[in-house]
Order: C-alpha cells, then sequence, then structure tokens
C-alpha cells in the first residue's frame, strides 16, 4: 500500500494548493531561465540572420551592436575587391522610438542593400521591398497592418510585408527599410541646418580674396555636398568565398586605416560577454535565489506535514512498520510534490510564454537540469522531516 | 506455556537522585485466551507495565517472556527484531483509536497486514472478513473520521487481530467510548480472547469496564497490590 499516495488523495486539496503555490515558484524560475536563454537569442538574432562571415566597423570600435560605429558607404566596394571575400553589403542600424497610437513605440531599423544582403531573413505576410524608397517591412511583434503608413524623419514609410522574430540586442522588434531610406532617417539633416550649413560655407568663401565668385560657387556645392551626403553606413558584412581563410581576409582588411573586421565570433563575445553579461549574472543569481526559497519551502512543508502525522508514524512503529515504510512516505511526497509542482510551473510557462514582453527561449536541456535540481531539492528537503520522523517512539502513540 | 510472563520486572526511569521508579518487581502470567487487567489510578504504572511488554520500554530489571520466548531479561535480549516481533507476535489497542485519518477503515487493517509482508491481495481477503466479522462489513471504505466512536474502536481491534497475535495489549481501549459502547468493547475483547485463542491484557483505570475479565490486577505506585479472580 502506497502511504505517500493515500495521505496525498485524502488531502488533496491542501497538496495541490501546496504545489500550485510551488509551481508559480518554479514558473518563474523557467521564466528566468527563458529570459537568460533570450537575452542570448535576441543578442544574436541579427548577427545570426545576416548570416555574414565578417562585420567591418569603425577602428577601434566594437560597433555596430556595443558601440557607434561609422564607415563609408564606399568601403563597399574595396571589401568585394579583397580576394576571399564573395560578398559584402552595407547595412545600418538606428534604434527608433516615435509615438503611435498614443503610445511610445520603439524598433530597431535596419537598412540594407537592396542588392546585396542582410535583409529580412524570411516574409510571412506580404512581400518583400522592391522599390528603393518608402517602403519597410515589420516584425511581427511591431503588430502593423500590411499597408499601414509610418512617418519617420521626413516621410512616410508604408509596410509591405511582415518578418519573423527579428529584435535588436535590446530586444526591440526589428523593421527594414532600404539604406537609401534608412541613411535619410539618420543621417540627413533637416532643411534648415542644410540652409545655415550652405550660408555659412558660402560666407568663409566669400571672405577668401583669392577666389573667384565663380570659384566660390563651385567649391561651396562641392563642400555642401559633402556636408550633406548621407552615404556612411555603420558596418559593412562580407561572405567568404568557399575555402577562404577567415584570418587572412581579417588580417588584410585590418591593414587598412580606420577599420576593424570583426568575425562573427569576435562579434558574439562582444555581444554576450559584454552586453548581456550583466543581466545574464542578475538572472543567474535570481534564479539561485529562487531555487533557495523553493528549497526551503518544500523544506518547512515536508517538515510541518511530518508533525501533522506524528501520531501516525508513532502508530506505524507500534505496530512493526519498518522505517523504510515510514521513510519512503515522506520521500515520495515530497517528490510527488516536486513533480507536481514543476508540471504546474511548465505548463504556466508554455500557456504564457509568448504574452511576455521579452522572449523568452524553453530549451530543454534547461529544463531537464531544473527538473533533476527539483528533484535533489525535493529529496533533501525531506531530509528534514525523515530525521524528524525516524525520532519519533512508538510510545508516542499511546495516550489521548 | 504462558502467553506472557514477567517475573519482578522493573522500570527506573532517570538515574542518581532523580530515579524514578515507575514498576517495581512486576510478576504473573497470562495464559492464551485469558483476558486480564490491570487496574491502577493514572500515574500508578500500568502504561510503563504495558509498553515494558509490548516491547516499546526497556525494562531495567527482571524478565519478560512473549510466547515462549524470553526477550528481556535486565534489559532488552542482545540480537532481538522488536519490531519484527510486534509486527508477529502483538496486537495493540489504542485510548484513542489511533487509526491513521488517510486510510479508509479497510486500508487501515490492511496496513498491519502489509508492514507483515502479506501480499495486497490477501491483505484485503483477510481484512474484509475481520470487519465483516466485527460487523463493519458497511464501513470498509469509510475513512476513521467517518465512523462512530465505537466503530473505529472496533477497526481498530481488527487491526489489533489481522496478524492474528498471540498478545493483544490494550491501552485504555474504553477511555475515549461512552459507557455503553465501552461495555461493548470490552465484551467484544471477550469474545476474542476465547475465540482467538489470544492472551488480551487491557490496562484501565475504570472499575465498571472489567467486568467478566478472567483476572483484575491492581497496581499502586508501582507495585502490583492485590489480584481477583473474575
Amino acid at each position: 500500500m502506497n502511504l505517500a499516495m493515500r495521505d496525498i488523495r485524502y488531502h488533496r486539496g491542501r497538496f495541490i494548493l501546496t504545489s500550485i503555490g510551488l509551481g508559480l515558484l518554479l514558473g518563474v524560475v523557467m521564466s528566468m531561465g527563458g529570459i537568460y536563454r533570450g537575452l542570448f537569442a535576441d543578442a544574436l538574432a541579427v548577427l545570426e540572420y545576416t548570416k555574414a562571415d565578417i562585420w567591418v566597423v569603425q577602428q577601434d570600435t566594437s560597433g555596430p551592436f556595443a558601440e557607434s560605429s561609422r564607415i563609408p558607404e564606399d568601403i563597399k566596394y574595396r571589401i568585394r575587391a579583397v580576394p576571399g571575400v564573395a560578398e559584402a553589403s552595407p547595412l545600418s542600424f538606428q534604434t527608433i522610438q516615435i509615438e503611435r497610437q498614443g503610445k511610445p513605440f520603439r524598433f530597431f531599423l535596419i537598412g540594407y542593400d537592396l542588392n546585396g544582403f542582410g535583409g529580412p531573413p524570411a516574409i510571412i505576410a506580404g512581400r518583400n521591398i522592391r522599390q528603393k524608397h518608402y517602403e519597410m517591412v515589420a516584425a511581427k511583434a511591431m503588430n502593423m497592418e500590411l499597408g499601414e503608413k509610418i512617418h519617420l524623419g521626413l516621410h512616410d514609410y508604408t509596410v509591405v510585408g511582415i518578418t519573423g522574430k527579428v529584435v535588436s540586442s535590446g530586444g526591440d522588434p526589428a523593421a527594414y527599410l532600404s539604406l537609401a531610406d534608412a541613411q535619410d532617417i539618420q543621417f540627413k539633416k533637416d532643411n534648415d541646418a542644410i540652409r545655415n550649413d550652405r550660408e555659412r560655407i558660402g560666407a568663409n568663401l566669400a571672405a577668401v580674396q583669392s577666389l573667384s565668385a565663380g570659384q566660390a560657387a563651385y567649391l561651396g556645392r562641392n563642400i555642401a555636398g559633402i556636408t550633406e551626403s548621407t552615404h556612411t553606413v555603420n558596418t559593412v558584412v562580407a561572405r567568404l568565398s568557399p575555402g577562404a581563410s577567415l584570418g587572412e581576409v581579417q588580417e588584410r582588411i585590418s591593414r587598412w586605416n580606420h577599420l576593424r573586421p570583426l568575425s562573427v565570433a569576435e562579434q558574439t563575445k562582444i555581444l554576450t560577454k559584454g552586453m548581456i553579461e550583466k543581466a545574464r549574472m542578475q538572472l543567474g543569481l535570481f534564479r539561485i535565489i529562487l531555487l533557495v526559497i523553493s528549497a526551503v519551502i518544500i523544506s518547512l512543508i515536508i517538515y510541518t506535514s511530518t508533525l501533522d502525522k506524528i501520531k501516525v508514524i508513532a502508530t506505524l512503529k507500534l505496530i512493526g512498520s519498518q522505517n523504510r515504510v515510514i521513510v519512503g512516505m515522506i520521500l515520495q511526497q515530497s517528490l510527488l510534490m516536486g513533480v507536481l509542482a514543476y508540471a504546474i510551473g511548465y505548463g504556466l510557462i508554455l500557456l504564457t510564454y509568448e504574452k511576455f514582453p521579452r522572449r523568452i527561449v524553453l530549451e530543454a536541456f534547461d529544463l531537464q537540469v531544473l527538473f533533476v535540481i527539483v528533484m535533489v531539492i525535493c529529496t533533501l528537503s525531506s531530509f528534514v522531516g525523515i530525521r524528524k520522523a525516524l525520532k519519533v517512539e512508538p510510545a508516542e502513540a499511546l495516550g489521548g | 506455556m504462558y502467553a506472557i510472563a514477567v517475573e519482578k520486572l522493573t522500570k527506573i526511569y532517570g538515574k542518581g537522585e532523580t530515579a524514578v521508579t515507575a514498576i517495581a518487581d512486576a510478576t504473573f502470567q497470562v495464559k492464551p485466551g485469558e483476558l486480564v487487567a490491570i487496574l491502577g489510578p493514572s500515574g500508578s504504572g500500568k502504561t510503563t507495565l504495558l509498553t515494558s511488554i509490548g516491547l516499546i520500554n526497556e525494562p531495567t530489571y527482571g524478565k519478560v517472556v512473549i510466547d515462549g520466548a524470553t526477550v528481556a531479561d535486565g534489559g532488552w535480549l542482545p540480537g532481538l527484531d522488536l519490531k519484527r516481533l510486534r509486527r508477529e507476535k502483538l496486537g495493540f489497542i489504542f485510548q484513542a483509536h489511533n487509526l491513521i485519518a488517510f486510510l479508509t477503515a479497510l486500508e487501515n487493517v490492511m496496513v498491519a497486514l502489509e508492514i507483515n509482508h502479506v501480499s495486497k491481495a490477501q491483505a484485503k481477503r483477510r481484512a474484509t472478513e475481520l470487519l465483516i466479522s466485527l460487523n463493519l462489513g458497511h464501513r470498509l471504505n469509510s475513512y476513521p473520521s467517518a465512523l462512530s466512536g465505537g466503530e473505529a474502536q472496533r477497526v481498530a481491534i481488527a487491526r489489533a487481530l489481522a496478524n492474528e497475535p498471540r498478545v493483544i495489549l490494550a491501552d485504555e481501549p474504553t477511555a475515549a467510548l461512552d459507557t455503553e459502547n465501552g461495555k461493548n468493547v470490552m465484551a467484544l475483547l471477550k469474545k476474542l480472547a476465547v475465540e482467538n485463542h489470544s492472551a488480551i491484557l487491557v490496562v484501565t483505570h475504570d472499575q465498571r469496564m472489567v467486568e467478566g475479565f478472567d483476572r483484575i490486577f491492581q497496581v499502586s505506585d508501582g507495585r502490583i497490590t492485590g489480584e481477583k479472580r473474575g
């Protein structure tokens, strides 16, 4: 006869409620683990979807995600000419926060060369960008409708396609524009600033006695052209030809001034070790604290439950029950509580994880490890009750 | 052969100046099929005597023989498996029935059999027979909380009888019952002693409950002060 099951059957309300409470706690532990993994996935999402081998950024920076990087768009031609490079494509990144429907609306804007790579990984509704201007592909998480217009910088952009779960390293959903549009939004000055710059350049050139009026006007147009240019990007990504040496290509680009070629491994390290390390440690610490709290709660529950059963245990001992029967009863209850609480926590997370504002990634390995930890905690916690039970004297069954 | 034999049984709690003699030089025998009462006021040492015979409380001095086997002679004999002896030779009936609240009447009896390595099917059959014989056939699946005091005590008696012990020890079995139910329980014990040929030793402080007992030992201040035949 399984005494643990009989006790649970009789006190099922109390057992289930206790397990639900514990399950909620374990659900939080699971969600922390999921957020922990989600941070990784988010941080590396753009890196993975871009499928580049090298990220060329501004020298002495760890751009374009960890810090600002600005390089001329024309660099793409030089990079394409490097032996071993199959293709190179410029990309621009910026975080946008505007107001939409009366609420802050934040997203990560990626500008890409329509003839290159680094665009949306998959279109799940609508189509990809076809025109050079004013079309946008938005991530599903932005909750935008096809055909919806959004005003950015000086222009309106129309959503023509919806892509999947592409997010920035900060977890903001991503939207794609043509590189030219993204550059306009990021770098184009407003009309007042352009007029001011032209006036200043014109006045400065007019003050140079040695220039004729024609020369000054010519120089003015050229200087203004340079200052008003938006042909700047945050990175140029490159893919290698089959068999090409990553190290050699990096070494060759490194020799040029002003550029830093980062491999995917280096970029991954910057993103994971640098940008999300503290958040990961914070979450890891929370998980440990919550597991310790779970252990204390389970211990208290099992101990209290054992105290409730002192007379039962004494009676069992008096009628000659073996210690293993009593130990088994306490241990099985503790483990069953752990299993039920785990199942409740898992069910809760399965039902809610898509509604979390940040991505939750539930990995089978993490869940299995947590299950083993919960079982170990339940076993260790039951020792408190078992120790108490083994000390109970059969004589305690006597008397009123 | 006696089912119970005690000789100069003494139990002293504590040592030196704080030592308290709970029972001193108790000597008596109980034959199989005999119903014997130990009668005395609270604190007279009757429960200590019962627990020493019941292999719970180690005697300080003296000898205890259960079903012909010496179990204590100035303390437990070395190598004794007290739990096994309690399972196989003894049945206990308590003051407050001590049924396990989360087990049904049937399961409460079955548990005593299963811990004695009786198979589940056999345990169920034997427990059902016992409960039916005690007029509890309609209460097999009732939890203790749903049983009356008299019914609960009869389930406790069925549990005590489950392994057909040679000795049944009852500690104030009627204390939690009204007079009528108490007398019914005592009558049942008398019947069982005869039918099962078990020695039944009942500890009680209630003189009204010992009518029809074969022998009654009077205990006072830890000593057997008298013996009366019923």
